[in-house]
C-alpha cells in the first residue's frame, strides 16, 4: 500500500525537475511588457493573460492539472475548503516554488483570498502609474481555472479565480 | 526524456519476467469519451470497425464504474443509478478478468481513463497504469504541439509505450 499522499508539496517539489527563478521572471515580465505594447489597453491585457489562447493561463491550467495529479499522488479533495489549501500548499509549491496561505473566508465558505508572500513573478516588478489597473499576475487566475474545471465533472466553471493585486488571487466557487 | 526537458520519470515498477508479448491493447480516452490513443499489440479477433469499438470500450466503463459505485456494500450514500460520479470519489472498478483476457482500467481525477488488455494470469497492474499515465503527462500534455482533446499522434510516446509493454509480463 502507497504511503499516505503528502498533503504538502515539499517533497514532491525537491523531486521535480526546476528552472532558473530569474529566467523564468524576466520571461514573464518580458511577455507582459510585449503585451502591453500591443494592445495597449490594460483592460485587454488582462482578459489575455486569463484566456484561452496558445500561451495564457487556462491552457496552461489544463495541461498543468495531469502533472500535479501525477507527481503528487493527491486522492480528490472532499470540499472546497480541502481545494483551496491543496492548491495553496502543494500546487503552488510544486509549481512556483512558495506555498500560499489561504484567507479571507466568506460567510458560506464559498470564496476565499489565496495570499502569495514572496510571488516569483513579481520580482523587480515596478508598475508605472499608466499601468495601475494592470492584474499582472492574472495568468495564475487563469491557470487555476483551467486546472479546476478539468478536474471536476461539469464542462462549466464552478469556480472563479480573479486577481487582486499584486500577491492575491481570489477564489470563489458557486453557492451550492 | 530526451527531447523535452530531461526530467527523470521515476523508474518502471519491475515486472515479473515473462514472454514480454502479454499486452494485447491499450486505450486512453479523456473524459468527454474522446478516444486519444488506441494500440494495438496482439490482436487476432477483430469484430467492430474502429469507431464502434472506441464507443462500446466507453460506454461499458461508464456503465461499469455506475454500477460497481451502485453496488458497494461499504458506501453510506449512494448517487441515484446512472448519474456520473466524479472520478475518484466512491469506490472505482480496478479490472475484470475472463478465460481469455484481463482487462485493468485507471481514471484519473482529470477524466483520462487508461485501459490495459492483457493476458489473463496478469497480476494486479494498477503501477503500470500509472505509469503510463505519467508517460502520458510528460511525452503528451507537456507537447506544445498538442491540442488537448485530440487524438495523440506523438511518435515518441508511442515508441515509450511499445517500448514499455514488452516489458509487462
Amino acid at each position: 500500500m502507497a504511503p499516505p499522499a503528502p498533503r504538502t508539496g515539499d517533497a514532491v517539489f525537491a523531486n521535480v525537475e526546476r528552472v532558473n527563478a530569474e529566467l523564468f521572471t524576466l520571461t514573464y515580465g518580458a511577455i507582459v511588457r510585449q503585451l502591453l505594447t500591443d494592445l495597449e489597453e490594460v483592460e485587454e491585457v488582462n482578459k489575455q493573460l486569463d484566456q484561452i489562447s496558445i500561451f495564457r493561463g487556462y491552457n496552461i491550467g489544463i495541461r498543468l492539472i495531469d502533472e500535479f495529479l501525477t507527481k503528487s499522488n493527491i486522492s480528490r479533495c472532499v470540499d472546497f475548503k480541502e481545494t483551496a489549501e491543496v492548491i495553496a500548499k502543494a500546487g503552488f509549491k510544486m509549481f512556483l516554488g512558495v506555498t500560499a496561505s489561504v484567507t479571507n473566508w466568506d460567510a458560506d465558505g464559498t470564496s476565499c483570498s489565496l495570499v502569495l508572500e514572496d510571488n516569483p513573478l513579481v520580482d523587480f516588478v515596478e508598475l508605472p502609474d499608466t499601468c495601475q489597473g494592470l492584474y499582472y499576475c492574472n495568468i495564475l487566475s487563469g491557470v487555476i481555472r483551467g486546472a479546476l474545471e478539468m478536474a471536476c465533472i461539469s464542462p462549466e466553471p464552478n469556480f472563479w479565480c480573479t486577481h487582486q493585486g499584486m500577491c492575491l488571487v481570489r477564489l470563489a466557487t458557486h453557492p451550492r | 526524456m530526451q527531447f523535452f526537458g530531461g526530467s527523470e520519470i521515476s523508474p518502471a515498477p519491475s515486472a515479473p519476467t515473462g514472454s514480454g508479448n502479454n499486452a494485447h491493447m491499450m486505450y486512453i480516452f479523456n473524459r468527454n469519451g474522446v478516444c486519444l490513443l488506441y494500440r494495438e499489440w496482439n490482436r487476432p479477433l477483430r469484430t467492430l470497425n474502429a469507431q464502434q469499438d472506441h464507443k462500446l470500450m466507453f460506454g461499458l466503463l461508464f456503465s461499469l464504474k455506475s454500477f460497481t459505485a451502485k453496488m458497494d456494500p461499504t458506501s453510506v450514500e449512494k448517487g441515484n443509478l446512472g448519474v456520473p460520479q466524479l472520478p475518484g470519489q466512491g469506490c472505482s472498478f480496478h479490472s475484470f478478468r475472463t478465460n481469455t483476457y484481463k482487462l485493468s482500467f485507471m481514471e484519473s481525477p482529470s477524466g483520462i481513463k487508461i485501459i490495459l488488455v492483457t493476458h489473463p494470469k496478469t497480476g494486479d497492474l494498477q503501477e503500470p497504469l500509472k505509469y503510463v499515465y505519467n508517460l502520458y503527462v510528460e511525452y503528451v500534455v507537456k507537447n506544445p504541439l498538442y491540442v488537448p482533446g485530440t487524438p495523440i499522434r506523438c511518435d515518441l510516446f508511442n515508441t515509450a509505450l511499445d517500448q514499455y509493454a514488452r516489458s509487462l509480463a
